[in-house]
């Protein structure tokens, strides 16, 4: 055997290849990050100049493509209307659903295949949600185009968001705390209600606000089950209504600068509304958890 | 037992059934999506006068309804296919520059920066795309086509900016975070035993990484992929704004035509008749199972992967 | 006295935290050098400096001087990399790639350093698996995944896949910690059979063990939790056990503590 002595050192050929995919990753993030920052930019540049008192406190009603002024208040309002519907529904179904998955599931037959297909609703296109709302509720049911329908529409996207979030922070609850509150005496119920799901409040708040966020943005399904007004219309339960989405859709489609304006600011009121949730749910995650993972 | 005290609780029952029914919910409107669907397009589909399937046009207001699905499904697979091929790359670069390549403290900043690029509406996607990466995508096209135009792909007479690249181009930057996320986390579970051993060996960080992080992370990137992909086809109001809505199959990624079954839903909603609106729903169940497919083998792909986890422990 | 490795002055740093401090010792080539000591005394770091295995872990840094054959192994223009390549190491838990063959992971390093012909590369191959003793076992399966062996035949997989780089030394972590008493008496066996080619470094938490594989033992201790650990006393290891310099490694050696 040829005894070499001192360091050997490494071929340039490596060194250059490690150094020649380091500059491909830095890259690719670079490549990542600018269209966000063009997204961004361009939502604020276009956007603040008409993001104004009028455009928050008024309607589109008697307002044509190509008249400046206009609002978004009739859209703002719809999307909140159906933002909160759309929780009402979607949070206990999925804060329930969660529950069984953890506490009661235990594995079995069922429980394995509500965990399927949860995971494979998380991928139901939301074109096709709406398609759904409108086949049963609207074409089937006879029922309006309404808030309620659209509402309807962005709780099936937003369960399996609630299902996967609450679950995960259900099963980081340490056992020994459960069976504590059992070697008390307190029934599984009780312990889930007041031991369980108290001490995965904080986690499972963060998961629906970020659910909350997701549809927040959608147009699609309101598109099909909303219908679109340019008019206020706070009664959720009939009627068209607007939301916010569909109405940078509407404004995007109208040939003039002045719709185009309106679009973009549009644009900014979603984005800030969708930001500050997830910005709220960041921080109530990061405080929660101050020494971070790398 | 003499004590009645070992009885179950009061109130477990009824908890546990409304725990269980909750689940057993979410299962019937899995079922009743498909249902609903079939229930309203069949009647369209029985109105239509030429086949579904192959039809390339879709003109199901007329009064004689023609209308097929080959076109739309064409544009749509198309499409995502491209946005896959963009995002899938860049998406890897990224996982890996903030799994093991960033500084540690940058790091969790930078990924919530890449996790903000999903937070953004798909229609500030489609508005962004449509008023500032269309009139863009002019010149690089008109370069692909003068230089690479021997190209099929590439090829064609016209070069436009509402066009298939630049559809595909939007799909890709808005699925690139989910497949980035994912495969992040593969990456960072990789298991710290196995690069240890890759560096005492005299790898350098990429060999490292070729030889212990990839290798275990490679099934949990094609599902995020897979994701990303049953995402692309189903997103529908970024691309409704840029495709140039036409019926045609036409691999010219640069000329004027383009459509998928999601844009084509947006787009012709509003002047459907009964019949327009079934065949719209019969589209949309086609999309449906489509990414249902899609869906179930990533799942499936990250099942596999965690048995293969747990023999490798 | 020949001299492989020269430490002088060495400080090993978590962080903020002194992990290990003011260690200087001479490890002789063709030796087998034991390091014993209780949990938490800084052996396993202070191993994991001598082949820069230690800065892996963010937030970890050295300070003082390595030396291999007088060439500093923290110098300004020395890559990390070619000095692991150059010292070789095995680990407590063995650790072979789970989706490579047999062969392929006793190849992993020698892939990493140039082309090799096949014929070269199964020369080596199999050297290597006969320099850990393994090849008996394994020559039929090859091709089988390195992760289906027993516990045992995964460290002496280990072990060849780092002897097949050729390095200068060998850093061996606990290496019998994770398994059976017969397969500790196999790898013994090998070590002793490995330090006719090889320098050697061994922490172990089995006292038996370093007085039977080592000719030299170095003593660590940390005065109390949260403190540096410290080099107490190195020397041949049959004085070390029969008649030590300091009490505390007396101490240690009769179980009065750790």
């Amino acid at each position: 055997m040829t005894v070499q002595t001192g360091i050997q050192p490494i071929s340039a050929a490596r060194r250059a290849k490690d150094r020649f995919v380091q500059v491909l990753v830095y890259l690719a993030f670079a490549l990542a990050v600018i269209p966000l920052l063009s997204v961004l930019w361009l939502v604020v540049k276009n956007g603040m100049g008409r993001f104004d008192m009028e455009f928050l406190t008024h309607s589109m009603r008697n307002i044509g493509a190509r008249d400046a002024g206009g609002g978004a208040y009739h859209a703002i309002v719809g999307t909140l209307e159906q933002v909160l519907l759309a929780s009402l529904i979607a949070v206990p179904i999925g804060l329930l659903t969660a529950v069984y998955l953890v506490e009661y599931g235990e594995g079995g037959r069922l429980s394995r295949t509500i965990s399927f297909f949860v995971d494979v609703m998380t991928g139901v296109p939301s074109v096709v949600s709406g398609l759904f709302v409108l086949a049963f509720w609207i074409l089937v049911l006879g029922m309006p185009f309404s808030g309620f329908a659209g509402a309807l529409a962005l709780s099936i996207l937003m369960m399996p968001v609630v299902v996967r979030s609450a679950e995960e922070m259900l099963r980081l609850v340490p056992r020994e705390l459960r069976e504590a509150s059992y070697a008390l005496g307190v029934p599984k119920w009780r312990t889930i209600v007041k031991v369980v799901l108290p001490t995965a409040f904080t986690g499972i708040v963060t998961g629906v606000m970020l659910a909350v966020a997701r549809v927040a943005g959608e147009t699609a399904p309101l598109l099909l089950t909303v219908f679109i007004t340019d008019s206020i219309n706070v009664d959720p339960f009939n009627g068209p209504q607007m939301g916010l989405p569909l109405y940078v859709f509407d404004q995007a489609g109208r040939p003039t600068d002045t719709a185009i304006d309106r679009a973009w600011t549009g644009a900014l009121t979603l984005i800030l509304i969708v930001m500050l949730l997830n910005l709220v749910a960041r921080l109530i995650t990061w405080w929660r958890s101050p020494a971070r993972r790398r | 037992m003499r004590r009645s005290a070992f009885r179950r609780s009061r109130g477990d029952g009824p908890f546990r059934f409304a725990s269980t029914g909750a689940g057993v919910v979410l299962l019937a409107i899995m079922a009743a999506i498909g249902v609903f669907l079939v229930v309203k397009a069949v009647p369209a589909l029985q109105a239509n006068t030429s086949h579904f399937l192959t039809e390339l046009t879709w003109q199901p207001n007329a009064t004689k309804p023609v209308f097929g699905i080959a076109a739309l499904a064409f544009g749509t697979v198309l499409s995502s296919l491209l946005a896959l091929l963009i995002a899938t790359p860049v998406a890897i670069g990224v996982a890996l520059f903030i799994s093991h390549y960033a500084p540690r403290r940058l790091a969790s900043v930078l990924g919530y920066v890449v996790d903000l690029l999903a937070a953004v509406p798909s229609v500030v996607y489609g508005l962004w795309g449509v008023t500032f990466l269309v009139p863009f995508m002019l010149g690089p096209s008109k370069f692909l086509n003068d230089y690479l135009g021997w190209i099929p792909l590439f090829g064609g007479d016209t070069v436009v900016g509402k066009s298939m690249l630049t559809a595909s181009l939007v799909l890709a930057i808005m699925i690139l975070p989910i497949i980035a996320a994912i495969s992040r986390e593969v990456f960072l579970q990789a298991p710290k035993m196995q690069e240890e051993a890759a560096l005492a060996l005299g790898a350098t960080r990429w060999e490292m990484i070729r030889m212990s992080v990839l290798p275990f992370g490679r099934p949990g990137v094609i599902s995020a992929a897979m994701l990303g992909l049953g995402r692309a086809m189903g997103e529908t109001i970024a691309v409704a704004l840029i495709f140039p809505a036409t019926f045609k199959i036409s691999f010219q990624i640069l000329g004027p035509s383009g459509n998928s079954i999601a844009a084509n839903i947006a787009n012709g909603f509003g002047e459907a008749t009964e019949v327009g609106r079934g065949a719209l729903i019969a589209s949309g169940l086609v999309l449906f199972v489509i990414t249902l497919l899609v869906n179930m083998g990533a799942r499936f792909v990250i099942a596999r992967r965690k048995e293969y986890a747990r023999a490798a422990a | 006295m020949a001299k492989q490795i020269e430490v002088a002055g060495l400080d090993a740093y978590y962080g903020s935290h002194k992990a290990i401090e003011g260690i200087s010792m001479t490890i002789e080539p063709r030796s087998v050098t034991a390091f014993i000591g209780p949990s938490g005394c800084g052996k396993s770091t202070f191993l994991r400096t001598l082949n820069r295995m230690h800065e892996v872990i963010p937030g970890a840094r050295v300070e003082g001087k390595v030396r291999l054959e007088d060439q500093d192994l923290y110098g300004a223009d020395v890559d990390p990399v070619s000095v692991r390549r150059t010292i070789g190491m095995v680990f407590q838990r063995p650790n072979p790639f789970p989706t490579m063959s047999i062969f392929d992971n006793v190849a992993a390093g020698l892939k990493l350093n140039g082309r090799f012909s096949r014929s070269e590369l199964d020369g080596i191959v199999e050297d290597s698996l006969k320099g850990a003793n393994l090849w008996n076992e394994v020559k039929d399966r090859l091709g089988k995944p390195g992760a289906g062996l027993s516990g045992g035949q995964q460290q002496r997989l280990c072990i060849a896949r780092a002897i097949a780089v050729r390095p200068q030394v060998l850093l061996m972590d606990e290496p019998c910690s994770a398994l059976d008493p017969i397969s500790t008496l196999a790898i013994e066996d090998l070590i002793s059979q490995l330090k006719q080619d090889y320098t050697i470094v061994i922490v172990t938490h089995n006292m038996q063990q370093a007085a039977r594989v080592s000719d030299k033992t170095a003593f660590f201790n940390l005065a109390a939790q949260g403190q540096p650990g410290k080099l107490v006393e190195m020397d041949e290891t049959s004085k070390i056990f029969t008649n030590p310099a300091e009490k505390a490694t007396e101490d240690y050696i009769t179980g009065r503590f750790g």
